[in-house]
């Protein structure tokens, strides 16, 4: 099998792993980036027919200069902790990366909430619809409904308004009053007042509604138009397109395989330096809790140093880290979804596409688990990537844990994996 | 009032056995630590076969699944029962003559066999490789899957069921919960799977029961890939040593189109994690078998563990003079055996002439077992 090796293995190349092999490779540390997706930028800073925003030109730049060696369409697909040694799977088969470090920094998946309709074409994740549309569907003249939670919302809005979208509405379900005492405890962040001023311009004129979230989304074989709750009052739009998120959930798939800790929330455990309870495993930005951009890039920073021995710099950067780590708490108190959310769904709901799960015969049974082993929740091709969160918000507790293969591999690809692992376990025993 | 039986566990077994007390007039309660279907039921493949490893074993395995031919009509679509029926392929001579062999004591049983030659199992299994030289079909054979089949007989039996609720202690008339809460009934069976012992010790050995660790690896839907269980007849070889490893090539085509891959053999091991080295060599001899898998998506991997005896065959009866009643240590037939062991023991609690020699299951031989080393 192939092999390469390095001194810092970094897991993603969205901000955390950017800011994480430029503060290692400055420090003089050979840097592995693998990413599954084309180019470097991961969610936000991917530039796809349009350009990457601004703000990431310096870190793309800076990024470019640091030395660190990028891999795009690589995935990850299994790992051996004690072994330091990573698998990835490319166009041209199967690879095996060792380092003495590894920083992981897989980012987020949105949260999808089933309810009426929501798996009719047209309706989108709203991380989903922007990536889509980055790759060339057109969203000039369209007219777009965005509903769910969060502060990614109103970004994504704020994107579709500058390319030429007509944005119908912005339904957030949270409610103005906690979202306004939110916004209060930013006074003494002037930079994050700016930033949320700044989409409110770009939104102005685009109804902007609180305590909403939609009921129902209709249409025969494409949405056409869609009914909101807001303040448990009906409303209807019509709409080309309807993008949906109700916030993100950390991407622990390949933490949890490596045997790392998670938290009560579900998010990885680290220390102030971004250490996992796994030796010489780090994990930075959204699979430590849902803290922005920011809070990735300082992760970032601060796994990268650490990891690059440089303690001094670590502890600079662990003081801002902790600071914005806060932030991301009180975004994710701000932005708490509210139990009648879970009567979103009705009896003819899917709540998982692979297996045609309906709601009715999932409603009865008490848990996620529970759900799984009845109904084939979550057993499909996608292993619950979707639904799983879902069920977890809906049911309560886990329906199950990780098992390889973190992504389908062929069952020749497996084989070949598993006699790969077996070989390293043999050679390193010795 | 009806008399009040505790089942102790929701696998597949405790609820088998609910079903058959309820049927003979129980109040049944069904305790059980965690959440239906928590342990073995939940891993394993779901392959209602007779097995001839011993006359005891043919007896109990096709009792049981003419229990389960009768239940077919009434069987709820998600059960996925199917009679897949399956093909024990062989692969060289000394095999073959295996074929031969179970093909006469089959019909001698009354279980219905025939026999294939490499010609014909062509046609019934392309994609086998072209080197198999032949193979039994035995057509009765079923597909189930269990988990849901757990639930229907609970719901079947209208017992009461508790979750959450850990079993201490069993005895004849009651059972002890975490904290000293007894509760009490006219009669008690311990269905708990690979932990049933610890509840009725010392009176059967701890060691009685050891878990044997299982790995199986399910594929996307490729539906035609396979129409029967496929099992190697290799098995009867690797299966059963004692010391060590085995793995052996035994497919599951699933309705939806998934094909499930089985099995490793492994006992004293701790970890539930998949191990790759075992996963390998499980591949590896089904890729002997049907080549073309190598190219299906496997979508997940993972391991369950068998209750398993010394002799291979369940715990059914009672557990001394003064015991509990007793229905464990099924190993890697207990969705296939648990109608039959719910029947037996039945039949033992209410005096009746048993449905077959009920001798070589009884639990009490643990410790004879135990007593010569
Ligand atoms: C016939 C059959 C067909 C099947 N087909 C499929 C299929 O098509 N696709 C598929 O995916 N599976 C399938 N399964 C497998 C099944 O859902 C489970 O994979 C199986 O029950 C055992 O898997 P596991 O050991 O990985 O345990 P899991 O199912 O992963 O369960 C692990 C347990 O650990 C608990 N747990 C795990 N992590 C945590 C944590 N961090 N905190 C707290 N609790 C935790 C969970 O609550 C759960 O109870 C099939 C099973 C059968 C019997
Ligand atoms: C890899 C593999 C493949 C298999 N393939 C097949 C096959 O093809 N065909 C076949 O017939 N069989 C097969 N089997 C075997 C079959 O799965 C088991 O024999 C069967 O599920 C055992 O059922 P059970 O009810 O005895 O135990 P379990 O399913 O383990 O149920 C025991 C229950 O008791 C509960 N419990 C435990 N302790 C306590 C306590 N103290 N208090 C209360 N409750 C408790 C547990 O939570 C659990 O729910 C396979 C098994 C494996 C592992």
């Amino acid at each position: 099998m192939r092999e390469l090796a390095c001194d810092l293995l970094v897991v993603g190349a969205g901000p955390a792993g950017i800011a994480a092999a430029c503060a290692a490779a400055e420090r003089g540390k050979k840097v592995l980036v693998l990413d599954e997706n084309p180019g470097a930028g991961g969610q936000i800073w991917r530039a796809g027919t349009h350009a990457p925003p601004r703000a990431a030109e310096p870190w793309l730049a800076r990024f470019r200069a640091s030395g660190a060696e990028l891999r795009s369409g690589c995935a990850v697909v299994e790992g051996d902790a004690a072994r330091q040694t990573l698998w990835a799977q490319d166009a041209e088969g199967l690879l095996r990366t060792r380092a003495e470090s590894i920083v992981l920094a897989t980012g987020a998946r949105e949260l999808f909430l089933p309810f009426p309709g929501w798996t009719l074409p047209g309706v989108l994740g709203a991380g989903g619809l922007q990536a889509l549309a980055k790759s060339g569907w057109p969203v000039r003249g369209k007219k777009i409904g965005v509903a769910g939670s969060g502060p990614l919302l109103l970004a994504v809005a704020a994107w579709l308004v500058e390319h030429g979208a007509h944005v119908a509405f912005v339904a957030e379900q949270a409610p103005l009053g906690r979202l306004a005492r939110f916004a209060a405890s930013l006074a003494f962040q002037p930079r994050k007042l700016a930033q949320l001023a700044a989409l409110r311009w770009k939104l102005r004129g685009v109804p902007q509604l609180f305590s909403s979230w939609p009921v129902r989304a209709n249409g025969r074989a494409h949405i056409d138009s869609v009914e909101l709750a807001t303040d448990g009052e009906p409303q209807g739009f019509l709409v080309d397109a309807l993008a949906v998120g109700f916030g993100l959930v950390p991407e622990t798939a390949l933490a949890e395989q490596l045997g790392c800790a998670l938290d009560a929330s579900g998010a990885v455990a680290v220390d102030a330096e971004q250490r996992t309870n796994v030796e010489r495993i780090y994990a930075a930005g959204e699979p430590t809790g849902i803290g922005g951009v920011e809070n990735a890039l300082l992760q970032g920073e601060l796994a990268g140093a650490s990891a690059a021995g440089d303690a001094r710099a670590a502890h600079t950067f662990a003081r801002r880290a902790a600071r914005a780590r806060r932030f991301g708490r009180a975004l994710e108190r701000a932005f708490a979804l509210r139990e009648e959310l879970r009567e979103m769904p009705d009896d003819d709901t899917i709540v998982c596409r692979c297996e045609d799960v309906r709601w009715d015969a999932a409603r009865e049974l008490d848990s996620a688990r529970e759900t799984k082993l009845q109904t084939r929740c979550g057993m499909g091709p996608c292993q619950g990537r979707v639904c799983q969160p879902a069920l977890h918000f809906l049911k309560g507790g886990r329906a199950d844990r990780r098992r390889p293969p973190l992504l389908p591999l062929t069952l020749g690809e497996l084989a070949e994996l598993a006699a790969d692992r077996t070989t390293l376990e043999h050679e390193t025993s010795r | 009032m009806k008399p009040r039986a505790l089942v102790i566990g929701a696998g597949i077994v405790g609820a088998a056995c609910a079903a058959e007390l309820a049927r003979a007039g129980f109040a049944v309660v069904v305790l059980e630590a965690a959440h239906p279907s928590a342990g073995a039921t939940a891993c394993g493949m779901g392959h209602v076969v007779a097995m001839d490893d011993s006359e005891a074993q043919l007896e109990l395995t096709r009792t049981s699944r003419s229990l389960w031919e009768e239940l077919l009509p009434e069987l709820p679509e998600n059960i996925e029962a199917t009679r897949a029926g399956t093909l024990w392929v062989a692969a060289d001579d000394e095999e073959l003559a295996a074929v031969h062999a179970k093909h006469a004591y089959y019909l001698t049983r009354g279980v219905n066999a025939e026999i294939h030659d490499q010609h014909s199992l062509r046609s019934l299994e392309p994609h086998l490789a072209p080197d198999l030289i032949g193979a039994l079909r035995v057509p009765d054979d079923l597909v189930v899957y269990p988990p849901c089949a757990a639930a229907w007989l609970l719901a079947l039996s209208g017992a009461e069921l508790r979750v959450g609720l850990a079993v201490e202690r069993a005895e004849a008339r009651r059972v002890l919960l975490h904290g000293g809460v007894a509760l009490e009934g006219d009669l008690v069976v311990v269905a708990a799977g690979e932990h049933s012992l610890p509840l009725v010790s010392p009176a059967l050995p701890l060691h009685g029961i050891k878990p044997r660790k299982g790995h199986l690896v399910i594929t996307d839907r490729a539906p035609g890939f396979a129409q029967h269980q496929i099992v190697e007849l290799g098995y009867l070889k690797s299966a059963h040593s004692h010391d060590g490893s085995s793995v052996a090539f035994n497919l599951q085509p699933r309705p939806n189109g998934q094909v499930l891959l089985g099995s490793s053999r492994q006992y004293d091991r701790t970890s539930d994690e998949v191990e790759p080295a075992m996963l390998r060599r499980m591949l590896e001899r089904a890729f002997r078998y049907m080549p073309k898998l190598r190219a299906l998506p496997a979508i997940r991997a993972w391991t369950g563990r068998r209750a398993a005896t010394h002799d291979h065959l369940p715990l059914i009866g009672k557990v001394g003079a003064e015991g509990p009643w007793l229905a464990a240590g099924h190993e890697g037939l207990g969705i296939t055996t648990s109608l039959g062991t719910a029947r037996l023991l039945s039949s033992l609690i209410a005096g009746t002439t048993p449905p077959f020699d009920p001798r070589p299951f009884d639990p009490q031989r643990l410790c004879a077992e135990a007593s010569h080393g």
